[in-house]
């Protein structure tokens, strides 16, 4: 048996998009794991991102719910990453991880 | 407008009536309705990126198999991918797989062996339910949870398709082994710089 089951890249949610005194909560900055440059990043554009979390309250069957969004496109020269969720992921969810998967693959 | 000409009973009816084939309409729309344009997009089968080649060795990325690896036998013409894992080497059936929940390595088995033109996409269409019944099957939860029974028919396509595909597999050295195990990211590994 693999020791790990992961078929997702791991990446952080950093911040909305934004300018000093204005944010867009509508898009999100991911930084993705070993990605450093534009170059990098377009690999993952187009693939779906995951944001999962914990809840008390079970909702058909489960504690665990997710946000689904996807990559947008490349942000600024260091391989961070926009994307856009189905709604918005809320501002607490700064540093916290975000799943990157492998699809829609184009390998 | 054409006339047919039709037989009558009755004694003093003439015998024969000149008849319009089709009758006028009874009703017509007050206002004439627009006929709508014509659509000038046809739609083409879509065409596959190039690494998936019949034989391929696929990685599954989603579903109940994510991570198995598995032989693509060919592209069905929905769009989808037959695949097959051998079933004995990993539990993956004869299933159809979508192109984009795949990552294509450059490992190739010689399929021309096995035969795969029985499969079409009406193969594995879903059953239909009957409609009728609906109340029994609604109250009758439990049973529905019992496992599905495999019709015959996909046990030995499973079997034929399998034998002549393992008689090609045990051929390459450690390729058995390679399918039966599983994909998986470990630490420092970018898909981006990875070759498959």
């Amino acid at each position: 048996m693999a020791g790990t089951h992961r078929l997702y890249v791991k990446g952080k949610h950093l911040a909305h998009q934004r300018g000093k005194r204005n944010t867009n909560p509508g898009v999100s900055l991911i930084q993705i794991e070993g990605v450093s440059s534009p170059k990098d990043a377009q690999f993952y554009f187009g693939k779906r991102v995951a944001y999962v979390y914990r809840a008390k309250k079970e909702i058909k069957g489960s504690k665990i719910r997710v946000i689904w969004g996807k990559i947008t496109r490349s942000h600024g020269n260091s391989g961070v990453v926009r994307a856009k969720f189905r709604s918005n992921l809320p501002p607490k969810t700064f540093g916290a991880s975000v799943r990157i998967m492998l699809y829609p693959s184009n390998i | 407008m054409s006339a047919v000409t039709k037989e009558i009973g009755g004694a003093s009816n003439g015998g024969k009536r000149v008849i319009p084939a089709s009758k006028a309409s009874k009703w017509y729309q007050a206002e004439d309705i627009p006929a709508l344009k014509k659509a000038r997009k046809t739609a083409r089968p879509a065409v596959l990126r190039a690494s998936l080649k019949p034989g391929a060795v696929l990685i599954i990325l989603a579903g109940r198999f994510r991570g198995k690896r598995v032989v693509l036998l060919k592209a069905l013409e929905d769009g989808t991918l037959l695949v097959t894992g051998p079933f004995k080497v990993n539990g993956v059936p004869l299933r159809r797989v979508n192109a984009a929940y795949v990552i294509a390595t450059s490992t190739v088995v010689n399929i021309d062996s096995v035969d795969v033109s029985t499969f079409t996409a009406a193969y594995f269409a879903r059953e239909k339910k009957s409609k009728k019944e609906g109340e029994a099957e609604f109250f009758g939860d439990d049973e529905k949870k019992q496992k599905k029974a495999i019709s015959e028919i996909r046990i030995t396509d499973q079997k034929t398709v399998d034998t002549a595909l393992l008689a090609e597999i045990k051929k390459v050295p450690a390729l058995k082994a390679y399918l039966a195990s599983s994909f998986s990211l470990k630490k420092g590994d970018k898909p981006h710089l990875m070759k498959f």
